[in-house]
């Protein structure tokens, strides 16, 4: 029974087992469903076992029972396009120019107003709107909580609710919160015993006992802490703006994670040269040889950049961005000595993948192992960060 | 809808439940299985487990993970240290083993002589193995004990809710044991139910327009933490205790304080939102 939609399932990447499967047809068996409504939800429950997946259930579950396909891809690709603000480098020179003349309102305006003329011909029409409220233009005005622009609860048919796709927004492969944020860095962890006596060694009070002849002597031992100490380097250049927001909630996160031994940070523009600033407006300036000279080579380091330049800026002498920088080493071999002093070093992309084939990106990733700025990414980079040498 | 037994949990008075929320708590009790349950703090995932205990008349016993907690703990805990202790008097038989060891609250359930609700609360604070360590105990409802030789199978299988905030992943073997709910920011119209349960006398206005005011705070992307649930109930118990006109509500939003509890946010909120407040409409508070 529904075996298909098993398969469906599996095809639209929720990860359903046959335990999972056989205590649905148990509970089918039992008689408990008389609409497709209940189904819905019992299936759900059953099968589906973290609210991350629940828009590919929804997905899935479309498919499955409508005939009808999933969103169609223009509608993903109008998506990417509202998510990635960097798209608007590859516009014709007029129409940079027009988005130039324009103010954030008026560009917000029109690309709601392109929004809607696109999804006017598809099912998922309100949804999209929705959409729009996480791009990183900073259209606040309607958040994932706030989207659902169809009825209210009671009413609606599964398929319906199948069609809303409100779990859209909990998917692994978009960014999402600080507090996941901090989940992925809790995989930094690496224990060693230190700090104060405050744990009882079992075993060693046993036998110091035994050999007080039966007196009780207790033996103390140091707990196991974090040794993980992390540095974290931020390229706040020109570039990097339409990221702000993501790149101060993974610093907060990483502020926020209590479990570092040290932590770090510092920032760079466009490409690291002669200094690393300590603060955002680039006043308090360190030198990268005082950083190499003062930090140890046990610090699991962060970059977090669009690793996107102009080749010059990152391969000749003098040739940073900003004139008074005016760096005696090309940016390269600088990146090149943070690689070698640290052992452990990856490189945070905000970027999606697609643009990864630019040349300095290329350069920069030969040096460092380049992750996506997604909470997939970073969990990945966490895994590099931890993984001995 | 003819359900058979199974249509049991219909949610209690002062816990207002969605339809899907207690067709998965009633899909579990069917079918013997954990109920995971997930969600936004403050959205009623410990309360759950309670409202379910008093609409079916059942005993609740709550299990409290923190970070330190070890699974074997939850099945009992042999208390060497005392035995040693005890063995420098001689005033106890310390050859009785079992009077060393003491049920956790798991083996509590299970001993329990008749059905219980089980409430394993936070279930990620614990090691990452923690859950893994638990599989079997929860599959056969029954442990070993190797130093008095005694099983503990339970007579009476508990209704086990366990909830978690999604800080670690956890193991896909535990997960496919378990029926998953996550529960949902509620709707207005939920959220103007579950208010009317903690105040049933508030007037009508009151409550729009709080709830308006709730819910357009919680469309502001930038705060780090959104107001929730049981902050909104203190807002509106501030509210009424201090009798604030309703008309100020939406336009003033007093005591912001008790919504927004973090400094960034509050700050954030000075700075933008009453700032443009203050330009059409002159503040008195």
């Amino acid at each position: 029974m529904f075996t298909s939609f098993f398969y469906t399932l599996r095809e639209r990447k929720v990860p359903v087992s046959i335990t999972e499967w056989m205590t649905l047809m148990e509970a089918l068996s039992r008689g408990y469903i008389s609409t497709l409504n209940d189904f819905y939800y019992l299936a759900r429950a059953i099968l589906v076992k973290s609210e991350a997946y629940f828009d590919h259930y929804d997905v899935a579950f479309q498919e499955y029972f409508k005939g009808i396909k999933g969103p169609p891809q223009i509608s993903e690709e109008i998506l990417n396009w509202l998510k990635d603000p960097l798209t608007r480098l590859l516009l014709s020179e007029e129409e940079r120019a027009l988005l130039a003349n324009m103010d954030l309102d008026e560009l917000l305006a029109e690309l709601e107003k392109r929004l809607q003329e696109q999804t006017e011909q598809h099912d998922g029409g309100n949804y999209w709107i929705g959409r729009a409220g996480t791009s990183p233009f900073g259209h606040s005005g309607q958040n994932p909580s706030g989207f659902r622009v169809g009825g209210g609860g009671g009413g609606r048919s599964a398929i319906q609710i199948a069609e809303q796709r409100q779990f859209r927004n909990y998917r692994h492969d978009l960014t999402l919160d600080i507090r996941q944020i901090e989940v992925a860095l809790k995989g930094l962890r690496q224990f060693n015993r230190t700090g104060p006596e405050d744990e009882l060694d079992l075993d060693k009070t046993i036998d110091a006992t035994a050999k007080n002849a039966g007196d009780i002597e207790m033996i103390w031992r140091r707990s196991r802490k974090n040794k993980v100490k992390l540095l974290l380097l931020m390229d706040v250049g020109g570039s990097m703006d339409p990221f702000a927001h993501l790149c101060s909630l993974l610093f907060s996160a990483a502020h926020r994670s209590t479990h570092f031994k040290d932590f770090q940070y510092y920032y760079f523009h466009n490409c690291l040269y002669d200094y690393v600033y300590r603060d955002i407006e680039w006043r308090d300036a360190v030198t990268v040889d005082h950083l190499l000279q003062n930090t140890e080579p046990d610090y699991k380091v962060i970059l977090v950049g669009d690793a996107w330049m102009s080749p010059s800026e990152l391969s000749t002498v003098y040739g940073a961005i900003y004139y008074y920088e005016r760096n005696r080493k090309p940016g390269i071999v600088r990146l090149k000595q943070i690689a070698d002093h640290f052992s452990h070093c990856v490189w945070l992309n905000p970027e999606s993948t697609t643009y990864w084939n630019e040349p300095t990106v290329m350069m920069i990733r030969k040096i460092f192992p380049m992750f996506e700025l997604t909470i997939e990414g970073l969990q990945q980079a966490v895994k590099k960060l931890i993984v001995k040498r | 809808m003819d359900k058979g037994g199974f249509d049991k949990f219909k949610g209690s008075p002062d816990y207002v439940t969605s339809e899907a929320l207690r067709n998965a708590v009633n899909v579990s009790i069917a079918l013997k299985r954990p109920l995971l349950v997930r969600g936004e703090p403050g959205t009623g995932k410990t309360l759950l487990s309670h409202s379910i205990a008093k609409d079916l008349g059942k005993n609740l016993i709550v299990w409290n993970i923190k970070s330190t907690t070890k699974a074997q703990e939850g099945l009992y805990v042999y208390d060497t240290v005392q035995r040693l202790n005890d063995s420098r008097f001689g005033d106890k038989n310390i050859s009785d083993i079992k009077q060393y060891i003491k049920l956790g609250k798991l083996g509590e359930a299970f001993a329990a002589t008749e059905e219980i609700v089980l409430l394993i609360d936070e279930i990620d604070k614990a090691d990452l193995e923690f859950p893994n360590d638990l599989l079997n105990e929860l599959d056969e409802m029954s442990f070993y004990i190797p130093e008095i030789g005694e099983t503990i199978t339970a007579a009476h299988r508990p209704i086990v809710i366990i909830t978690s905030n999604a800080e670690k992943e956890l193991p896909d073997a535990f997960l496919r044991r378990c029926i998953f709910h996550y529960i949902e920011f509620p709707e207005p119209d939920l959220m103007e139910e579950i208010v009317r349960v903690h105040f049933p006398d508030i007037r009508g206005n009151l409550l729009s327009q709080a709830l308006a005011t709730f819910y357009s705070l919680r469309k502001i992307d930038d705060f780090r933490k959104k107001p929730s649930t049981s902050e909104l109930i203190d807002w509106i118990r501030v509210l009424i205790a201090s009798g604030t006109p309703e008309k100020v509500i939406t336009s003033e939003i007093p005591f912001a304080g008790t919504l927004l509890k973090k400094e960034t946010d509050y700050a954030y909120f000075i700075n933008t939102f009453m700032k443009k407040k203050q330009t059409t409409k002159a503040s008195d508070n």
